[in-house]
């Protein structure tokens, strides 16, 4: 029981920490150009990481967030000013306003229903009686395909 | 020889339409009684014949490449007369039309070989058959009337061609897109299967049994085409990654995720009886995230950087899906009730409970991962602008997930089929554990922040629950092994050979864990990258990391393909000289597109990865840049690891005849408190 609680408490942290991430304190330039910049010229790669050859963007852009942070200090002001001028989608990832707040929501709430939906099918196989299941009794025919199956997977 | 093509594409649509009616009316007849044998054996001879029409077709298509023959408009767009020769077979798969003659002559090869090896269980293949020549059907028409790849070029025909793309100009895309379309295309035939055992109620078991080496195959194609696909990017895209989540990679991870829980879920059939909905839907679901794929990168819907161009393909993709799913619903509600379960699950800490949440992990990620792909498209329907949606949201979102994967695999060996106690698991989990927090110790120690940056944590945690599945995974081929060792007196690492021979799908298993481990030892790496850009001209120097690069020259070549620039670098280590590396650029004539070539120096340690990145035309020197990826190697390793377990699993077992020597000592029970069931040796 112990040990139970012991490892439900070391998954729970250990979640806990991975979903809420730790935001480091790398300089505000690599962390905006490496993860929350997009170059806007098509080729889908983050700011810094765009080598896209005679790109009309990136240069420009890279200028621009070495200038912009040296001369404010918010990081929400500096993404704001790209996205007035250069729109949405120069954002890397959605915002955690507004419908952009689903985006980050609905993957964990599917992963967390679907978790809490199978331990409650679990449960309710477990209460349920073994006279249900007789009723489906397993065919014969197939006890040659499960000695094969039990044989290569198991010792 | 185009009018040959397309007569050889019209007669093969002539042929899956011939194979589709006259197989369904066969089995309907059988079905009802009536002798329809030879009905159905033209059917089959049909399908066979299909391969004969398609690989004609995929002939002439690939001759047009080698004899320059731009009439045909497909050649003229993907090829040149200085290409050189590989990639002209190349060709073949370069553009949407080509791509999708290579994708029916893959489907029907599949055919070929389902039909020729009829004989495993006649009825059965004759169901999938009949399907398998449905999705040839669709993309027959296809090829014969919205993508067709004999299109001969209108007016006066160019005396050259405008070349293959340079990014596809490289050794592993001549090999890439074969491996991904295989596993791609692959997936059709456990679909069949399944759909076809659904249709006549066959029992659950044996399609699995039949289709399972089919499955295991297709999935080895697509991970290795994916992980082709990686190297590639690694190589040749030059931006220093091997993965950018971008929406044509994501495509390919989408059935690879739930291909990869269907493994793991059909055991949970074959053993138990259990899970049969699950698993026929998790077929099909894989089948139609391999067309959902192709249809996200041939329609336009969502941007890529690898995505065909825009076309009014995506709307026959969109039609076939929904006829497969309308379908796939139809068979299942009319004969569900055949894929009752016959057991249950008895406990929540069991081998069943952790392949259910294992699936349950898989399939969540996979639902993250086409989410992610598809929000762009949700958000602009509901607030009218698009979004970006990177990979930071999906390394966020995918890495926790990813975390928790890892841990299944590590818990789930240790757990026994039924159930298994607190004590056993504690007592069998105690190594495993330690080598993990030792593993989180020395990392600490030797200067992992994990509180620091996001990227040290996860980078800390992915490699303790590394060390965590490998412990375990040592730990059972080491259990194992002893107690073959024990009642046979040989050695423990021929005990353990023996062990993996009689077992191989288990411990084939086990070592595919392995390269996965391998896998994800290398991708964490990504979190201490390092990474500088520096204008580099005569005599000048670079340091990053304990690297020093000292540029010796920077000088430019032509030749009929291409002309290129690139520089020639000293390379020190700790002082002490490496060798000479050549970052370069190419600018390809016929398509008048500049690609990177990456210099990289390799070590199971860390890759330096250098960039021409471009020219200073104010002081016309080159800049360069500099990339210390730790750990990359490893990813490339682990492939190998996979490969090799894959293959393992897919041996035979050796039976109890063949190992003599353990029938003296049958039946023993093995010692081992996890396994709720006695283990006997020479089962």
């Amino acid at each position: 029981m112990h040990l139970r609680q012991l490892l439900l408490a070391g998954f729970t942290v250990v979640l806990a920490i991975a979903l809420l991430g730790a935001d480091g304190d790398r300089a505000r330039f690599q962390d905006l150009g490496h993860h929350r910049l997009i170059c806007p010229c098509g080729c889908t790669q983050i700011l810094l990481e765009c080598n896209h050859v005679g790109c009309q963007y990136s240069d420009k852009m890279i200028n621009q967030l070495a200038d912009r942070v040296q001369k404010d200090s918010s990081d929400d002001s500096v993404l704001q000013s790209f996205v007035q001028e250069y729109g949405n989608t120069v954002l890397a990832a959605p915002t955690h306003q507004g419908f952009d707040r689903v985006a980050w929501i609905m993957p964990f709430a599917v992963f967390f229903v679907g978790s809490f939906t199978a331990a409650a099918v679990i449960r309710n196989w477990k209460a349920r009686s073994p006279a249900m299941l007789d009723s489906h009794p397993a065919s014969p025919d197939l006890d040659p395909y499960r000695e094969q199956a039990r044989k290569e997977t198991e010792l | 020889m185009p009018q040959f093509g397309s007569f050889a594409l019209l007669f093969a649509l002539v042929l899956s339409a011939y194979t589709l009616f006259a197989g369904s009316l066969a089995l309907r007849r059988q079905a009802v009684g009536i002798e329809s044998d030879r009905l159905g054996e033209t059917a089959r001879r049909a399908g066979i014949a299909i391969w004969v029409a398609v690989a004609g077709a995929a002939f002439v298509l690939v001759w047009a490449a080698f004899t320059n023959d731009f009439s045909v408009a497909y050649i003229l767009h993907h090829s040149n007369r200085d290409l050189p020769t590989p990639y002209k077979f190349a060709a073949l798969w370069s553009g949407q039309e080509g791509s999708l003659l290579f994708w029916a002559l893959l489907l029907s090869t599949y055919g070929l070989v389902l039909r020729l090896r009829h004989k495993v269980d006649v009825k059965l293949v004759a169901y999938a058959s009949t399907i398998l020549a449905a999705v040839q059907f669709f993309f027959l028409l296809l090829l014969n009337f919205a993508a067709t790849p004999f299109s001969l070029v209108q007016g006066q025909i160019p005396a050259d061609g405008n070349g293959l793309n340079p990014l596809l100009q490289y050794p592993e895309m001549v090999i890439h897109p074969p491996m991904l379309y295989l596993g791609y295309v692959g997936f059709a035939v456990p679909f069949a299967f399944a759909l076809g055992a659904l249709i006549m109620k066959y029992p659950g078991e044996k399609w699995i049994h039949i289709t399972r080496r089919w499955t295991m195959v297709t999935w080895c194609f697509l991970t290795c085409g994916i992980f082709l696909g990686a190297h590639w990017a690694y190589s040749v895209l030059g931006w220093g990654g091997y993965w950018g989540w971008d929406p044509v990679e994501n495509a390919s991870l989408l059935p690879w995720l739930t291909g990869t829980a269907f493994l793991h879920s059909v055991m949970m059939q074959e053993k138990r009886g259990m899970l049969k909905t699950w698993n026929v839907w998790l077929i099909f679901a894989t089948f139609m995230l391999s067309i959902l794929g192709t249809f996200l990168t041939r329609s336009g819907v969502v941007s890529s950087v690898h995505a065909f161009a825009q076309s009014s393909i995506g709307e026959w993709f969109i039609w076939f899906l929904g006829i497969t799913f309308v379908v796939c619903l139809f068979f299942y509600v009319r004969n569900r009730e055949h894929l009752r379960s016959e057991h249950r699950l008895e406990s929540l800490i069991s081998r069943e409970s952790s392949f259910l949440f294992q699936n349950l992990v898989l399939l969540a990620s996979c639902f993250a991962v086409l989410w992610g792909t598809l929000f762009p498209v949700l958000s602009e329907w509901i607030q009218g602008h698009k979004v970006t949606v990177g990979p930071p949201f999906f390394n966020r979102v995918n890495v926790p997930i990813a975390m928790f994967l890892l841990l299944l695999t590590a818990v789930g060996p240790l757990l026994a089929w039924r159930s298994t106690s607190w004590a056993s698991l504690r007592r069998n989990f105690t190594i495993p554990a330690i080598a993990a927090i030792a593993t989180a110790l020395l990392l600490l120690s030797l200067g992992v922040r994990p509180w620091e940056d996001a990227a040290h944590l996860y980078a800390l945690m992915a490699m303790s629950l590394a060390a965590l599945v490998i412990a375990t995974v040592i730990s059972e081929f080491v259990r194992g092994g002893r107690v073959i060792s024990r009642h046979t007196g040989q050695n423990l690492l021929s005990s353990i050979g023996t062990l993996t021979r009689r077992n191989t799908r288990r411990y084939g298993g086990y070592i595919v864990h392995m390269g996965i481990v391998v896998i994800v030892i290398g991708l964490a790496g990504a979190a201490f990258n390092q990474e500088k850009e520096q204008e580099m001209g005569f005599r000048d120097q670079m340091k990053i990391g304990a690297y020093t690069l000292v540029c010796q020259n920077y000088t430019q070549e032509d030749n009929p393909n291409y002309s290129s620039e690139y520089a020639i670098l000293d390379v020190y280590k700790n002082g002490k000289m490496l060798g000479q590396m050549f970052p370069e650029r190419r600018f390809f004539k016929a398509s008048q597109q500049a690609s990177t070539i990456v210099a990289n120096h390799s070590t199971l340690r860390e890759d330096l990865y250098l960039i021409y990145a471009g020219k200073n035309l104010d002081t016309d020197k080159p800049i360069i840049k500099a990339f210390v990826n730790p750990l990359v190697a490893w990813i490339w390793i682990g492939i190998f690891v996979l490969i090799f377990g894959t293959i393992v699993a897919l041996i035979p077992p050796m039976t109890a005849a063949a190992v003599p020597q353990l029938q003296r000592v049958r039946p023993v029970s093995i010692p081992v408190p996890v396994h709720s069931e006695p283990i006997e040796a020479g089962d």
